[in-house]
């Protein structure tokens, strides 16, 4: 017995694979923020006037709060220091990319790397890619054949410049730049990121994906991305994230905005596998994320993610289920493992009516982790008949990671339900042993049992997705057993 | 096929088997009785490897390999089945998928390619019928919500798939009602070939009406202290445990 509970705490971390650095020549800015720095990345990106005083406003809002870190997410690191970050850092290109045949080499390669191709001729995964590295965007695959059902799908540098009426239109409507600090601090600095516009009535062909990458030393990483489904529009929409080992911790504080208009449905999926620190917990990715939906009338969003990575994540995405009949959806995994800290959930808000809302949240914790499920559903004094279901799981391997749960629920109506149900478990030695027993192996064994465990998000990501998905938990507690 | 010696084997200090000599050749059925506590699934538990137990003294050596040197899934991979009392639910796994994955761990080891999905589930689709086993069970959590006479079914559809050299059932028999039991029987009987073996672990007789043993041993604390042919099954159901432990006590 013993020697299982030993086994199950050795904590080696596997080979995080995309660990890799590119070495690339960088265009950067010096370390530090202050208001030059601002105009710098705003004078980078070609901005109209309107963007950068829309970038100053938030930044002077953030130097009024910028002692306030917010401190009530269950995790701890070492104040930030804000003045040794780089805010901006462009891979130096030999020459500006007209099309992609004209990507750097080095850069191609990176993205080949990560299995992500930037090739249009590659056509069997037929999904468009806004490829970004560190502060800005190299590249958009399938723009034209897009285009040609009027979507429109690039980085957010190029929309604030050919498409600013969209920009301005819906850019903080959903996360205004006073929402929270790190949404405050990205509003002031935001690099890169995608845009994505689908037209009234159109269902997108294909899968849309932006792939983060940070590669620079010292640089933080903030990126924008913007989705907009008009009236009855359809997207499906994944984001891959990773970053190289280093031994210091990076940041990365984004801001995602969905706007589903009426009869609107967003599909928003996430494999998040920034660097996650070594064994020791020395560094990794910091990442603060502010993610957040708004439902018109019958439209839906729908968020998937599978959190893996990064030494802190501090993540909620969020539906506002504003129009009647709205639907809201949260399937997460997030797996932590060796000094990883994982404070993360969703917020329903129900203000229409019949509004209806799902939360599947499954967390697993290895090593010496600490995984916080945070939740609130709340049903408005409007949000007649509105349902919300939540269900929390939490798995634990070994004894001594910890899972936590913090649902909130108000409800200030009479005729809504809110369900919530939670169960935390230990993978049984019993489980193991009858694995064992079937000539399975103890690492085999584990990887069956966390997929079952959270099969029921596994299942809401495209195909395309999904066996990757899966790979990456196994990979992810590798070594966190016998 | 198996050879027992001396075997001794203790839990958190406790003493359970006291020195188990036991020797099973392929092609024989053996039946283990005895009273609550003497050990019989602990015997069981040791042969499979779990690591609760240890072993203190003794040796087993399986097929002319010493098998207490071996990991659980080498054990199993080697042809060493344990159809479990109480088998485990996994949530969230597929009986199918479960069952795949033993299937083809074990065919690696034998240096076997794994099998596809058409030819995999040709084979379930014909092993299926020995056990009566519906397909629906089949595609459900691995045991999850099975009543007992499905999950102790499923043990024997799992043993069907894998083939193995020699098949431990301990008290397979427990809680099956009447049909139940005789369907789990045929199975077993029809998987019997001359090169394999059962070891029937069980306290009833009535097992044994429908699965007929070639040796019958009576386990009382630790040690096999009487064996005989299947007529010693008859004696026991007749007579009860008492009169075992009184010829144990009177040879003290």
């Amino acid at each position: 017995m013993s020697e299982m509970i030993e086994t199950l705490e050795q904590t080696a971390l596997s080979d995080y694979k995309y660990g890799f650095v590119t070495d690339i020549e960088a265009d950067e800015a010096p370390l530090g923020l202050n208001e030059d720095i601002i105009r710098f990345i705003s004078q980078k990106k070609c901005e109209p006037e309107w963007m950068l005083k829309w970038r100053l406003k938030a930044f002077r809002y953030w130097l009024s709060i910028e002692d306030k870190e917010p401190t009530w997410a269950n995790i701890s690191y070492p104040k930030i220091d804000y003045q040794n970050i780089r805010y901006y850092s462009a891979p130096k290109q030999k020459i500006a990319p007209g099309s992609l045949d004209e990507i750097d080499p080095e850069l191609r390669k990176t993205f080949d790397k990560l299995g992500i191709s930037l090739n249009e001729q590659n056509r069997l995964s037929g999904i468009a890619v806004d490829a970004v590295i560190d502060s800005v965007s190299i590249g958009t695959t399938f723009k034209a054949q897009l285009a040609e059902q009027g979507i429109i799908f690039c980085s957010i540098t190029e929309a604030i410049q050919h498409h600013p009426d969209l920009v301005k239109k819906y850019m903080g409507s959903v996360v205004p730049m006073t929402d929270n600090y790190f949404a405050a601090l990205n509003s002031a600095v935001f690099t890169d990121g995608s845009f994505c516009y689908i037209p009234k009535g159109v269902r997108c062909p294909m899968e849309l994906s932006t792939y983060f990458r940070i590669n620079a030393e010292n640089t933080g990483q903030f990126e924008r991305t913007l989705l907009v489904a008009d009236e009855g529009a359809y997207v499906s929409y994944l984001e891959g994230c990773t970053a190289p080992m280093r031994d210091e911790n990076q940041l990365h504080a984004a801001v995602v905005e969905l706007v589903a208009l009426d009869s609107a449905e967003i599909k928003y999926s996430t494999v998040q596998n920034w660097y996650p620190g070594d064994k020791e917990g020395k560094g990794g990715i910091y990442n603060f994320v502010t993610k957040r939906g708004i439902c018109g009338a019958n439209a839906k969003i729908s968020w998937t993610q599978v959190e893996t990575g990064s030494a802190i994540t501090w993540k909620y995405p969020s539906v506002i289920l504003k129009g009647d009949n709205a639907v809201g959806e949260f399937y997460s995994v997030a797996v932590t493992n060796n000094f990883q800290q994982a404070d993360t959930g969703t917020k329903m808000l129900h203000v229409g009516k019949n509004t209806r809302s799902r939360i599947v949240s499954k967390g697993i914790s290895a090593g010496r982790s600490n995984n916080s499920y945070r939740g609130l559903v709340q049903v408005g004094k409007n949000a007649h008949h509105s349902r919300n279901f939540s269900q929390c799981d939490s798995l634990l391997l070994g004894d001594k990671c910890g899972a936590h749960t913090f649902p909130y629920i108000e409800t200030k109506n009479s005729t809504s339900i809110v369900e919530h149900e939670a169960t935390t478990s230990k993978i049984g030695e019993d489980q193991i042993f009858y694995c064992n027993q079937r000539g399975i192996d103890t690492e085999t064994a584990i990887a069956l049992i966390i997929n079952g465990f959270a099969k029921e998000v596994m299942n809401q990501l495209p195909m395309e997705f999904a066996v990757e998905a899966q790979k990456l938990l196994a990979i992810s507690l590798e070594g966190s057993v016998g | 096929m198996l050879s027992i010696q001396n075997l001794h084997a203790s839990i958190e200090d406790k003493k359970i088997l006291n020195g188990i000599d036991l020797q099973i050749n392929a092609g024989e059925v053996h039946a283990i009785m005895g009273p609550n506590g003497s050990g019989k699934s602990t015997l069981a538990s040791v042969l499979a490897g779990r690591n609760d137990y240890e072993v203190t003294y003794g040796s087993v050596e399986f097929d002319g390999v010493d098998l207490l040197e071996m990991s659980p899934e080498e054990r199993a991979r080697e042809g060493l089945f344990l159809a479990f009392q109480y088998p485990i639910e996994i949530p969230g796994v597929s009986t199918t998928n479960f069952i795949k994955t033993a299937v083809n761990e074990t065919r690696k080891h034998r240096g076997l390619e794994p099998l596809d999905a058409v030819a995999f589930l040709k084979l379930m689709k014909e092993r299926m019928k020995l056990v009566k086993i519906d397909q629906s069970l089949l595609s459900r959590s691995l045991n999850e919500g099975f009543s007992g006479g499905e999950k102790k079914r499923n043990e024997i559809f799992q043993m069907a798939m894998l083939e193995p050299k020699l098949a431990i059932l301990d008290e397979t028999d427990s809680g099956l009602d009447i049909d139940a039991l005789r369907i789990v029987a045929d199975g077993v009987n029809t998987l019997k070939r001359a090169d394999n073996a059962v070891l029937l672990i069980t306290h009833y007789q009535r097992l044994l009406d429908y699965i007929v043993p070639d040796f019958v041993h009576v386990l009382y604390n630790g040690r096999i202290v009487k064996s005989g042919g299947k007529e010693l099954a008859l004696e026991l159901e007749e007579r009860g445990y008492d009169f075992i432990k009184q010829e144990v006590a009177e040879e003290v």
